[in-house]
């Protein structure tokens, strides 16, 4: 479990993240949601390290991630996998060695089992027969979908998504909304996915936060959403037309 | 700061040591071609220019393969190999690596637990100091041959004459001085565009700007440094 204490962000004069408190459980899809500009991936740069919180903490399992130094940190970060928005995954390398490298940093396996381990992952999120390709020649979706490949290769406690629909087609957006879930259950990760998607908000938001201007305005799981009276949420989950016309059937 | 970090203990030696050894390639075989071509014409120049300064009947003609000779250890091979690797070696790792900030590859190497200025900017410091030494080298040897060629194809200073010049009265501290600056000359390129392309922020347009800053403020250091190093040594 991670939790959230009390957490700022201020870049300049601009406060980001104004005291965000929230518990994310493991083996539970974790979604922040939010419109653009509300901190929600502030909120996930502050969970993961990227950004240190102005004021505020983040336990990881009881531990206070914040007040780690970069090398007493690596521990709990060996155990993180991260899917970026973008994907980053690394230009100069294939996709097998992609998924190899955290595993050439961090473990002492022969070279055989990280082979093995890589055509695991890859057969995981079905991209069998792939590793020679290099990411260049991948589609956006198959981009993500290595991403997720080489975030769970470490096989994570924590795994941190940053937007995974965005710039996919709607069935491929399923598809990785789908891959996210089943890994979460199965390896019963801390599963946190910062998303705007209604789709994947409705489909695996098994708890979800509602960030509006720097601050936590709604809390609850997908089934609780279609019938929040929040006037900020409605005017976010329900924005399109289509959203209203299904709330009306519900 | 960077650098401090960039010379961190790293996570595992043998990944560093693949990242240096890549590197050493990029910087050494990769500049080959660019520096051969610069290196013969610039000799075979000098020695043209020398010579037609220096033809006079109470002046040995082995004086000019002794200027050329000088002219392309101390200055020549080391400043211009250096001018020309800033724009192709520097801008370009200016660019790698400030692509990778703004596509948050480098985010994805600090999320795995991986000291990234260690990783991406150590092995390009040290096989830049490794590597320019050596190119320069290659430079001097075929500045010289690019001034043997120019003497056996001109009738002002016959090759004998040219090679005569090269071995008299030869002080070793020009190797020195080469090497020096050619090394110190490897460290500016690499750290400056190291640390250009590390602090990158924006998209394409950024990573250009890097790119071209970091070219042309190891241009103006390295300047800065062949002057200096000049009167230190000599």
């Amino acid at each position: 479990m991670i939790e959230v204490q009390d957490v700022h962000k201020t870049f300049g004069e601009n406060k980001v993240l104004k005291g965000i408190t929230a518990q994310l459980k493991a083996g539970q899809n974790n979604l922040i949601i939010g419109g653009s500009g509300s901190g929600k991936t502030t909120l996930l740069k502050c969970i993961v390290g990227l950004h240190e919180p102005t004021q505020g903490k983040i336990i990881y399992d009881g531990e206070d991630f914040t007040s780690m130094s970069f090398v007493e940190r690596v521990p709990i970060r060996t155990q993180i996998g991260m899917l970026f928005q973008s994907s980053a995954l690394f230009d100069s390398m294939t996709v097998q060695d992609n998924i190899i490298f955290p595993l050439n940093l961090f473990t002492k396996m022969p070279y055989a089992e990280k082979v093995d381990r890589a055509n695991f992952c890859l057969e995981r999120v079905n991209l069998a027969g792939k590793g020679a390709l290099y990411p260049s020649e991948l589609s956006g979706g198959m981009k993500k979908r290595v991403g997720i490949a080489r975030a769970i290769s470490m096989q994570p406690k924590y795994l941190f998504v940053d937007e995974p629909n965005s710039g996919l087609d709607p069935k491929t957006s399923i598809l990785i909304d789908e891959l996210i879930a089943e890994i979460t259950q199965e390896y019963k990760t801390t599963t946190v996915v910062v998303t705007h998607d209604m789709n994947s908000v409705m489909g695996i938001g098994d708890h979800i936060i509602f960030l509006n201007d720097g601050q936590k305005w709604w809390e609850g799981t997908n089934k609780e959403i279609a019938h929040t009276d929040n006037p900020e949420l409605n005017s976010f989950v329900f924005a399109s037309k289509f959203m209203q016309a299904a709330r009306e059937k519900l | 700061m960077l650098m401090r970090l960039s010379f961190k203990k790293p996570e595992k030696f043998s990944v560093y040591w693949n990242e240096v050894m890549h590197e050493m390639v990029s910087v050494g075989i990769g500049s080959l071609g660019i520096i051969a071509i610069i290196s013969v014409f610039i000799g075979a120049a000098v020695t043209i220019q020398t010579a037609f300064q220096l033809i006079n009947p109470l002046i040995p003609k082995s004086v000019v393969g002794s200027i050329a000779r000088d002219s392309t250890i101390l200055e020549f091979s080391p400043t211009i190999s250096a001018l020309v690797l800033a724009g192709r070696v520097g801008s370009s790792m200016a660019s790698q690596i400030g692509t990778m900030r703004v596509t948050e590859q480098i985010d994805a190497l600090e999320i795995m637990g991986v000291n990234s200025p260690g990783f991406l900017i150590s092995p390009k410091v040290i096989a830049g100091v490794i590597m320019i030494p050596m190119l320069v080298i290659v430079s001097v040897l075929l500045g010289f041959t690019g001034g043997l060629i120019a003497c056996s194809l001109s009738s002002e200073v016959s090759a004998n004459d040219f090679l005569t010049g090269l071995s008299d009265g030869f002080n070793p501290v020009i190797v020195t001085v080469c090497l020096t600056k050619a090394a110190v000359f490897g460290f500016i390129i690499t750290s400056i565009c190291s640390f250009q392309g590390f602090y990158t922020s924006g998209g394409a347009l950024e990573v250009g700007q890097s790119a071209t800053r970091g070219g042309g403020y190891s241009c103006v250091m390295i300047l800065f440094f062949d002057l200096v190093i000049a009167r230190i040594f000599l």
